[in-house]
């Protein structure tokens, strides 16, 4: 679906790239000891390192470097095995060096590519131009104090990637499903939590418009939006300041801009003029960063599936449809938990338990697959009773809601309930001759031509048999009685 | 010879080392006569920014324990200067500036470290020029330091050199048995040539930096400053070593640095520069270094002219990539955190209150060329031009020392001059690190060992420089200069002077 802007001087595109800062999921800093892990009181995760005291130095952290090229083997992206941190410097109170220590111009992954669906089910690929290893800043609070600001350093220093998109962007819908499918990719390689709302992961949006056939035009950079919501959001209003300063003769100025999700508008932060100046320089404490390839091969040979590959692989292997298979794979827990249930046992049974009155109860609990009040093994106990007929899929139901409320096991509730489905004739024979005779009238209509009565007289059985006659038994039964 | 006999300052590191393992007297007695060396020179010399009189001796009672323990460190007992750039636990670590004036670290540097666990016993904290930054000591701000020696006739106070001045004039002046130096393009071996004693920046990566204020830190490297080459060859032993907290430290063995002291120089190759023929420079510079060749030669030595053709450019290179480091480096002191604070109306007031308060004309200054040299649109030009420059003149060492093992060289275009001689161009000043810088640049090792005197009686130092960790051939041919020098001048002023004064009264 192609997103146009109708301006009055004629139809606008719009061309989108994003900045997205992951936090790397890693015990420690990236050149420090410290604890990486967010919460605690403030100031409490700090080495003298991260708070830049006279003669400290960084050490790399071997596992931060292990998860950007994770990452990067994650995104068909090229590994650089030589790369080099660089020197940001600029002055801020939660910047205890008066630095950040980044890759500038040496990153230690190069292009990539993510492939998006969109709602109507076309894909595109999105290009990668690269991603690079990082500290975070400290955090300043200006609203605690009147008079003074107070700086919580437990973040600074701790490794981010940030990964930077080419501009292929064309719709507010495709940055969407690009974050989407960017922090999927990234929660299954275990590389970032992906938790926009705790900021382990936000975006810097370049924007810009252009009318057909032109070359891009002046960008504008929207800083640290962080949800995807207000990413779609923040594109749509920027864009359409933009189409609005250009057809009124104005021109768009490079700068950076904040997205105030409030009043939907974007306002300006700093002109190109008050950008700073960074004196990039390689950073003289830290040696180039020169990885064995053979390391890196070990890395490649212990990535897990990856969404595409699972998806493909669901679909083959189970035969669940592509918008099935795109549900099962939202998650990698969703994933193990289907091919748990699902493996060896009627496939469409498992598939439609899972997406239908599991995923609903999940729904009604306010439960997440991690924490399911039944668990896979479970579930698959009860479809491996319906399966072997020991109860019927109409009690199946009744049971599973009983497994919800309780958490015992399948097995447990058909004993203790008696719901074991009764697959003796002599006995359905028995409840279908009292049925019948309780219902002379309607044999009489029934055998006069009026053939939908026998979906009664079944009804009417199951329920003498407190619905745990086998279904096909009693059909049989029901036949032969009706047919004497 | 026992400690409280007044020349007992005068002995070397060894032969202190030696006559404590052989209990002729006790660290404690050692310690306590150095300390009050110390209280009656230092008003004058300012050679040191803070004593540690009560830890020295504590660290010199445990020294004693050990020696009679059987357990004594290759350091122990000793009584030594720190830079005052060494982050020492729970002792003030001023580097010489107002902005950290009263910083207590919470940590110890790796080469203390390393010296307090072979047994050395700490005096205190040695004065420098601000953050390392000058030749003449005369940018601290605990105010400069006096060099001991005197010019014949004159009492005229002489600048020790830069940046470690302090060390310098202490070992001179034997307010201790060696000292910590660092030096980042000359400020170990410059300051050594001035005060008549010995010192080497050994290679790059050899001592680790963690712990020690950084300057510029690809050039920074700590070494010994002491009156022998072999007192510099054990401290160094016990100063080295890989460290995992500092990214640019090898690893890779420590060698007997004393056992090289002796080697034979028979067949070694030495190398003279002739790009070390600056214009201009005193004809009495030029006769210590033609006598220090004909000694090498004496002794063994083969005499190779070489040539080092991007010798020019190193001055400019270095005031180029140091001052870069450097602005970075120091943009850690803004009073958020620790050091000085001068408070201001917003975030920027506070930082330039605090930094125009806590920081000299001269640490200012290299901020601001570091700055200048790194910024949008210079930075092609100065900065990467100058890392390239630096690689040619790597490459110019790494050619000549495929042809010899060793350049010889001079220390410094002079020697010491007086502290109101000081030059109203800084780059003048500047230029006294012309021999130095070079081999800073190019990361290998270099010692200066002094080689006699200039017509006013002030010590001039001969530079060796040598390959890449290759320190041992540089103690073996520093030795045999030493040895051939018989350098036997003492300063004016001295520690055993002063004691026998006091013995005397």
């Amino acid at each position: 679906m192609t997103y146009r802007i109708e301006g009055r001087t004629g139809t606008w595109e719009i061309v989108v790239g994003l900045e997205v800062h992951a936090q790397v999921i890693s015990q420690a800093k990236l050149f420090s000891g410290a604890s990486a892990t967010y919460g605690g009181a403030p100031n409490t995760h700090v080495s003298f390192i991260d708070a830049g005291f006279p003669g400290m130095l960084p050490v790399v952290n071997r596992e931060c470097v292990a998860q950007a090229v994770r990452t990067g083997l994650g995104l068909a992206a090229h590994i650089n095995v030589v790369s080099r941190f660089d020197r940001k410097n600029y002055f801020y109170a939660d910047l205890p060096q008066g630095y950040q220590i980044s890759q500038f111009e040496h990153p230690i992954v190069g292009s990539g590519v993510i492939e998006i669906e969109l709602a109507d089910g076309a894909t595109r690929e999105i290009g990668i131009t690269r991603l690079h290893l990082e500290q975070d800043a400290g955090k300043s609070m200006h609203d605690q104090d009147p008079t003074r600001s107070f700086i919580d350093l437990n973040r600074s220093g701790v490794a981010l990637m940030e990964i930077v998109s080419e501009p292929d962007i064309r719709s507010p819908e495709e940055a969407g499903a690009y974050v989407r499918k960017l922090r999927q990719i990234l929660r299954y390689l275990g590389t970032c939590d992906g938790n926009m709302e705790e900021g382990s992961m936000r975006a810097d949006v370049n924007v810009s418009v252009r009318q057909a056939g032109e070359a891009f035009r002046t960008r504008c950079e929207i800083k640290n939006v962080n949800s995807i919501r207000y990413v779609m959001q923040a594109i749509e209003a920027e864009a359409q300041r933009q189409v609005e300063v250009w057809e009124s003769g104005g021109t768009v100025d490079q700068e950076t801009r904040l997205f105030d999700p409030g009043r939907g508008e974007t306002r300006s932060l700093r002109s190109k003029e008050d950008a700073h100046d960074y004196r990039y320089f390689p950073d003289p404490d830290l040696l180039p960063l020169v990885l064995d390839e053979g390391w890196v091969a070990g890395l490649k040979a212990s990535l897990p599936e990856l969404p595409d590959a699972k998806r493909a692989r669901l679909e083959a292997d189970y035969g669940v449809t592509r918008y099935e298979s795109g549900v099962l794979t939202a998650e990698q827990a969703i994933a193990d938990f289907y091919e748990t249930v699902a493996r060896g046992l009627d496939t469409r049974l498992a598939t439609n338990w899972v997406l239908g009155d599991f995923f609903a109860a999940l729904n009604r609990t306010g439960r997440s697959i991690e924490d399911s009040p039944v668990s896979a093994a479970s579930l698959r106990a009860l479809l491996g009773l319906i399966t072997d007929s020991t109860i019927n899929g109409k009690i199946a139901k009744d049971v599973f809601e009983e497994m919800v409320d309780t958490g015992d096991e399948p097995m447990a509730i058909v004993e203790r309930r008696g719901l074991k489905q009764v697959t003796d004739t002599g006995a359905i024979d028995a409840a279908i001759a009292r049925v019948l005779a309780d219902n002379a009238d309607k044999v009489a209509e029934y055998k006069s031509g009026k053939d939908k009565l026998f979906g009664f007289f079944v009804g009417q059985t199951m329920k003498a048999m407190a619905g745990k006659g086998n279904p096909a038994l009693v059909n049989e039964a029901l036949k032969k009685q009706l047919a004497d | 010879m026992a400690a409280d006999t007044p020349n007992a300052l005068d002995m070397s590191l060894v032969e202190a080392r030696d006559g404590l393992v052989r209990k002729a007297f006790s660290s404690v007695e050692l310690t306590t006569a150095a300390l009050a060396a110390v209280e009656a020179l230092n008003p004058r010399l300012n050679a040191y920014i803070t004593v540690t009189g009560d830890q020295a001796l504590a660290q010199a009672a445990q020294a004693d324990a050990a020696i009679a323990a059987g357990e004594a460190g290759p350091m122990a007992g000793v009584p030594v200067g720190i830079k005052d750039l060494f982050c020492t636990k729970g002792v003030r670590t001023t580097a010489a500036s107002n902005i950290l004036r009263d910083f207590v670290p919470p940590y110890e540097s790796t080469v203390t470290a390393n010296l307090r666990r072979d047994g050395a016993v700490f005096l205190g904290k040695t004065n420098l020029d601000e953050f390392a930054m000058g030749s003449g000591n005369l940018t601290s701000a605990f105010g400069p330091v006096e060099n001991p020696w005197k010019r014949a006739g004159s009492d005229a106070a002489l600048v020790p050199g830069g940046s470690s001045g302090g060390s310098a004039a202490a070992v001179a002046a034997g307010l201790g048995f060696g000292a910590t130096g660092t030096d980042t393009g000359g400020s170990i071996r410059q300051p050594a040539s001035y005060c008549g004693i010995t010192g080497i920046k050994p290679t790059y990566g050899r001592c680790s930096r963690f712990g020690t204020i950084a300057f510029a830190s690809s050039l920074d490297q700590a070494g010994p400053m002491a009156r022998t080459v072999a007192d510099c060859a054990v401290m160094l032993g016990s100063m080295a070593g890989f460290d995992a907290q500092d990214s640019t430290s090898v690893d890779r063995p420590v060698p007997d640095y004393l056992a090289a002291c002796g080697r034979s120089l028979k067949g070694l190759r030495i190398g003279i520069p002739r790009e070390y023929h600056a214009p201009g420079m005193p004809a009495e510079i030029e006769a210590i270094w033609q006598q220090g060749i004909a000694w090498l030669r004496d002794a063994g030595c083969e005499i190779v002219d070489v040539s080092l053709p991007h010798t020019k450019y190193g001055l400019a290179t270095y005031y180029i990539i140091a001052p870069a480091e450097c602005s970075s480096n120091l943009a850690r002191y803004d009073g958020v955190r620790f050091g000085a604070r001068v408070a201001g109306g917003t975030l920027d007031e506070l930082y330039e209150n605090t930094r125009r308060a806590g920081f000299g004309d001269e640490t200012r200054r290299r901020i601001m060329m570091g700055t200048y040299v790194l910024s949008a649109g210079y930075y092609d030009a100065y900065y990467l031009k100058a890392q390239k420059v630096r690689s040619l003149i790597q490459r110019d060492f790494t050619d000549v020392f495929a042809d010899v093992d060793v350049l010889l060289t001079p220390t410094a275009p002079s020697a010491a001059f007086a502290q109101d001689e000081k030059p109203s161009d800084p780059v003048q000043m500047y230029l006294n690190d012309i021999f130095t810088v070079p081999a800073s640049m190019a990361g290998v090792p270099a010692m200066s060992v002094p080689a006699g005197v200039d017509a006013q009686g002030l010590p001039l130092g001969l530079q060796l420089i040598g390959r890449f960790f290759d320190e041992e051939t540089l103690f073996a041919v520093g030795s045999a200069l030493e040895r051939a020098a018989a350098f036997t001048h003492r300063p004016a002023l001295r520690a055993s002077d002063v004691a026998r004064a006091g013995i005397a009264s």
